[in-house]
């Protein structure tokens, strides 16, 4: 009898399955033929240098593109300036939605723009999918079901600098630079946390800057003669170059914890003069494009290959250029998940289910994992110091996952 | 006023109010912005069109006026209509202020004074000072206002795109009205004539003092209000929105929609809107550079702005019978 | 006492970054009597040629020169070719040129070089130095020094600087008595990009070169230029180091980084409220 039953259950359950399979599922935005994706960057304006991320996933949609697809489907990237407004954002975005009739919005870029726009993307139930910013109110499933991050946050990253110094030197007295915008807040703010509540004690000085500001060479002054043998420095790569080489040239030697947002070797470790960064702590969860350590990784080898063959303007020492290609794997994975049923629903669900989801230009032994209450894919990221030739990573893989 | 531009100008009100039926709601929201920039442009031009007083600093005053629609929504539960009001004060109030001093400063020294304004602005913003009010550096979020009930009631059915984009229409037409009553009477001559020539117009009885500094706060007045109307339609206030680029991109506004020129502030609030974006369209590498050429192209064809080159455009065809007051400044 | 040294000191090497654009700026406005906004970029534009010069493997002071000869080449270029065109145009529309023109380089630096920054090379031997002043930023102030002595002369002694000066005040009695206005003004673009490409190739090293190295600095260089007086490129000098001092000791001592600017900004317009001709500008006095 059971023999009997079973391949009549599996055809049934098959024939309930099938049209489930094979019935395609479309929202505005998708096709047979296409997908279309949409993004804000600020190609125009002082913050253009994030440019660069929006023309990498440009040339990695071109890549799949010319690979066949995703899924048989070609991928429509539609990217428009926004110079960093967030008025300009707004605009834009519900061009994106309303008029391209985008199937999810991806990497559109800056804290204030984001914030600008999540209410709407909320409303109108479209993804607004792996954010470009490291803000933590990106990762709130509850609140904001259709807006997911993607990079650690900022909070996060600052919380393991915390741990390690309570760690390696519970007395110190700590000196800490930042920009004076959200992202240079949300870096302070998880410090602050991770020190627990005596931070007050340990923290002696805090300095803030402008990024219209030249130099931020008062600043140091000022932090070095607060008598600080711990800094964190919380600042964009330009400014961050100026703090490692105005630290060492005043003889400040403090213990120098450096945001992962300026850890590149070439784009600010040289521009500072390597041997004024030596014993530099920060921490890592993509591979820099100009760390030695990587020069004959087969992952960074392809990537090189990415870049000569469809970003060729772009700058091989530009690790945003690594980043933009990693992220736009990542939503390439997801789409690939979604099969057939490409509907803003069914996106945000895959991207709520990566499993341990690996991309070899990330360090070894980070993945991407989310769920439906972990709307943050990258939580892990490595302590590593500078030698004065290549970052040395240490210690373990720090995580947040749950 | 002839008869032909009292048509036009009917035709062109007619035209804005079936506007939004006819385009989606993303152009609605544009067009909503283009009448938030004319107003902003309007006020811009009082100052520096009709009086010849230069200001590189306008953003400021539209951060304030977006602010404080922003902080009263926000804080103090204001519905948005109500704040359009207080916010035109509150600039009218801080534009007389700034502009007393402004008084001794002409030119370059006016031009450094109000670049300074402007920049000041966002550190302003995002001190620690204002921070429970202003939302520091995040901003303040604020809630999409929903058409009125009465006129469902009545039967005219609404989305919030179109809501705002009539709430704004009608804000900017009372506020063309004043403006065109105020450059066209008394208050317009004197301030002209302070422009034409500063001490003829003191030693005709003109109190300069006056005039220069209500200038400086109708101006401020005009802009506030637009940057609250901004700040509702975008539904969102940050310092990074009030950056000195918009006090720059305001005056690029009046100069190529055309200086001390009602029309002016509507063709500027054209170009400011759309040719960034077209600039965008044309090229993704460097789209300000496209942007620049635009800029530079349009004082080449049209040096006293659009609405100069349709002044000539129309006195050529022989119909000048426009005669707004004459273009010279400083 | 010795932090408050050590930030003067700080301050005077940031003040000499302003000074150094403040002169270009004092520059093209005795040309022309016109403040150029654009002159930041076109010094920044100048420093990426010497950068690839140098990359090129041009020793430094040969790609030095032959940067400030393209720049000087280059401003003419651009008074010739974009200004002209507007002359007879209303001051605002000029000022909207000078944004255009600004755009444009900042944008075409951006796309050619990219965003990232690079490091520029001093020149100075660490000889230079002194405590809390690199000897990178000691040269660049002696650099600025040489140039604003250099410019006091040309101006005051040789023909063709008082030529320029009477053509930008008065045009029209400059064209009588046989002075080339057109010219004049070409000649004082190209001068104005030379002195900025100097600029930019002292401040660089400091600050980074990057496209938007000079649009931060150009509100403190106005803010120089008029303190000093618009017309006297020794006060430009002055004003850069008052203006850089100023911000400093309020950033450190008095009110805190995040509003410093903007008390700088109110005191040095109070300033120009009581003095408008500044340090050692000339008083203007107009006919009526």
């Amino acid at each position: 009898m059971k023999r009997k039953l079973l391949p009549v259950a599996a055809v049934l359950a098959a024939a309930l399955a099938f049209p489930a399979l094979a019935q395609k599922k479309y929202d505005p935005g998708a096709s047979d033929t296409e997908i279309k994706i949409g993004n804000t960057n600020p190609y125009s304006g002082p913050a253009s240098a994030y440019g660069a991320i929006g023309k990498a996933i440009n040339a990695y949609f071109r890549m799949v593109n010319e690979r066949g697809g995703i899924n048989g489907r070609k991928v429509n990237f539609i990217s428009y300036d926004d110079g960093y407004s967030p008025p300009k954002t707004v605009e834009m975005v519900r061009k994106l939605v309303e008029q391209d009739e985008v199937l999810l919005l991806f990497q559109s870029l800056g804290t204030p723009s984001n914030t600008a726009i999540q209410k709407y993307m909320n409303a109108k139930k479209v993804p607004q999918l792996f954010v470009a910013t490291g803000a933590t109110k990106w990762n709130d499933a509850k609140s904001f079901p259709w807006t997911m991050g993607w990079q650690p946050n900022y909070q996060t990253e600052a919380r393991i600098y915390a741990r390690h110094i309570l760690q390696t030197k519970p007395n110190a007295k700590i000196a800490v630079l930042y920009q004076n915008d959200d992202y240079g807040k949300d870096y302070l703010k998880g410090f602050k946390d991770g020190l627990g509540p005596q931070h007050q004690k340990m923290i002696v000085a805090e300095a803030s800057y402008e990024v219209s500001e030249p130099t931020v060479d008062s600043q140091i002054l000022q932090l070095k003669s607060s008598g600080a043998d711990v800094f964190f420095n919380i600042t964009t790569p330009k400014f961050a170059a100026q703090a490692i080489r105005a630290a060492y040239d005043t003889g400040w030697k403090p213990t120098h914890y450096l945001n992962n947002v300026s850890n590149s070797v070439g784009s600010v470790l040289k521009p500072a003069g390597l041997e004024k960064a030596v014993g530099i702590i920060t921490s890592a969860y993509v591979k820099d494009p100009t760390d030695k350590r990587w020069a004959n990784d087969p992952a960074m080898k392809t990537w090189r290959e990415f870049m000569a063959k469809y970003n060729p303007d772009g700058d091989l020492s530009d690790p945003f250029n690594v980043y933009g290609y990693s992220v736009a794997a990542t939503l390439e994975q997801v789409l690939k998940q979604c099969g057939d049923t490409l509907t803003r629903d069914n996106v945000m669900k895959q991207a709520a289910s990566l499993k341990r989801f690996r991309i070899d230009t990330l360090l070894p032994g980070i993945a991407i994992s989310t769920g439906p209450n972990d709307y943050a894919p990258i939580e892990a990221m490595q302590l590593e110091r500078f030698n004065g030739h290549e970052f040395e990573l240490f210690g373990e893989v720090i995580s947040n996952e749950q | 006023m002839s008869k032909k531009v009292v048509t036009v100008t009917i035709l062109l009100i007619a035209a804005a109010c079936v506007l939004p039926f006819v385009v989606s709601n993303y152009r609605t929201f544009q067009l909503t912005l283009v009448l938030v920039y004319a107003i902003a442009l309007l006020g811009l031009n009082i100052l520096t069109g009709y009086n010849g007083q230069i200001s590189l600093g306008h953003g400021a005053f539209y951060a304030i006026g977006a602010y404080t629609a922003a902080m009263l929504m926000d804080q103090a539960g204001m519905p948005y209509w109500a704040t359009i009001p207080i916010a035109g004060a509150v600039c009218l109030l801080a534009g007389f202020l700034f502009g007393l001093p402004a008084l001794r400063l002409e030119g370059l020294y006016l031009a450094l004074a109000t670049f300074a304004l402007a920049v000041s602005m966002p550190p302003i913003l995002k001190s620690h000072l204002l921070e429970r009010w202003s939302g520091g550096v995040q901003g303040i979020v604020i809630v999409k206002p929903d058409p009125p009930a009465f006129l469902a009631d009545v039967g005219i059915k609404l989305n919030p795109d179109q809501w705002l984009y009539y709430f704004a229409l009608a804000i900017a037409l009372v506020l063309f009205v004043i403006g065109w009553n105020l450059i066209y009477g008394r208050i317009g001559r004197a301030l002209i004539a302070i422009r034409d020539h500063h001490t003829a117009a003191e030693a005709m009885g003109i109190n300069t003092a006056l005039y220069k500094s209500l200038a400086f706060g109708v101006s401020a007045m005009y802009t506030g209000i637009a940057g609250a109307l901004g700040a509702i339609a975008v539904q969102f206030v940050a310092p990074d929105s009030f950056t000195v680029f918009l006090s720059i991109t305001l005056l690029v506004g009046i100069v190529v929609g055309g200086l001390a020129s009602l029309s002016g502030a509507i063709y500027g609030a054209l170009f400011i809107q759309f040719v960034p974006n077209i600039a965008d369209e044309l090229s993704k590498a460097a789209p300000w550079a496209v942007f620049g050429i635009f800029l530079i192209g349009f004082v080449y064809l049209m040096p006293t702005g659009v609405a100069g080159a349709m002044r000539a455009l129309l006195g050529r065809l022989g119909r000048g019978k426009l005669s707004p007051p004459k273009e010279a400044l400083p | 006492m010795e932090a408050v040294l050590f930030q003067v000191l700080a301050g005077l090497a940031t003040g000499g970054i302003y000074a150094s654009l403040a002169l270009a700026l004092v520059m093209i406005y005795q040309a022309t009597h016109l403040v150029n906004f654009a002159q930041g970029e076109m010094a920044m534009f100048a420093t990426y040629i010497a950068w690839s010069l140098l990359n090129a493997g041009v020793p430094y002071w040969a790609a030095f020169l032959l940067t400030v000869a393209f720049a000087f080449v280059f401003g003419v270029l651009i008074e010739r070719i974009v200004i002209r065109p507007v002359e007879n145009a209303p001051v605002l529309a000029v000022v909207v040129v000078f944004i255009g023109l600004l755009v444009i380089l900042n944008s075409v630096a951006g796309w050619i070089f990219s965003y990232t920054i690079k490091s520029f090379p001093s020149p100075f031997p660490a000889a230079l130095g002194i405590r809390y002043m690199s000897p990178h930023q000691v040269g660049a102030l002696a650099v600025t020094l040489v140039v604003l002595a250099l410019l006091y002369v040309f101006f005051r002694f040789t023909p063709l600087g008082l030529a320029m000066r009477a053509a930008a005040q008065n045009p029209v009695s400059s064209r009588l008595v046989g002075i080339r206005v057109g010219w004049m003004l070409a000649l004082g673009w190209g001068l104005a990009a030379a002195v900025g490409a100097v600029a930019g190739m002292m401040v660089a090293p400091i600050v980074y070169l990057d496209p938007n190295m000079m649009s931060g600095i150009l509100l403190y260089a106005f803010a120089a230029a008029l303190l000093g007086g618009i017309d006297s490129p020794g006060g430009a000098v002055l004003g850069g180091l008052v203006v850089g001092v100023l911000e400093n000791l309020l950033g450190a001592f008095v009110i805190g980084n995040e509003l410093k600017l903007v008390v700088a900004l109110v005191l040095i317009t109070g300033v120009l409220l009581v003095r408008p001709s500044g340090f050692f500008g000339s008083v203007q006095v107009s006919r009526v």
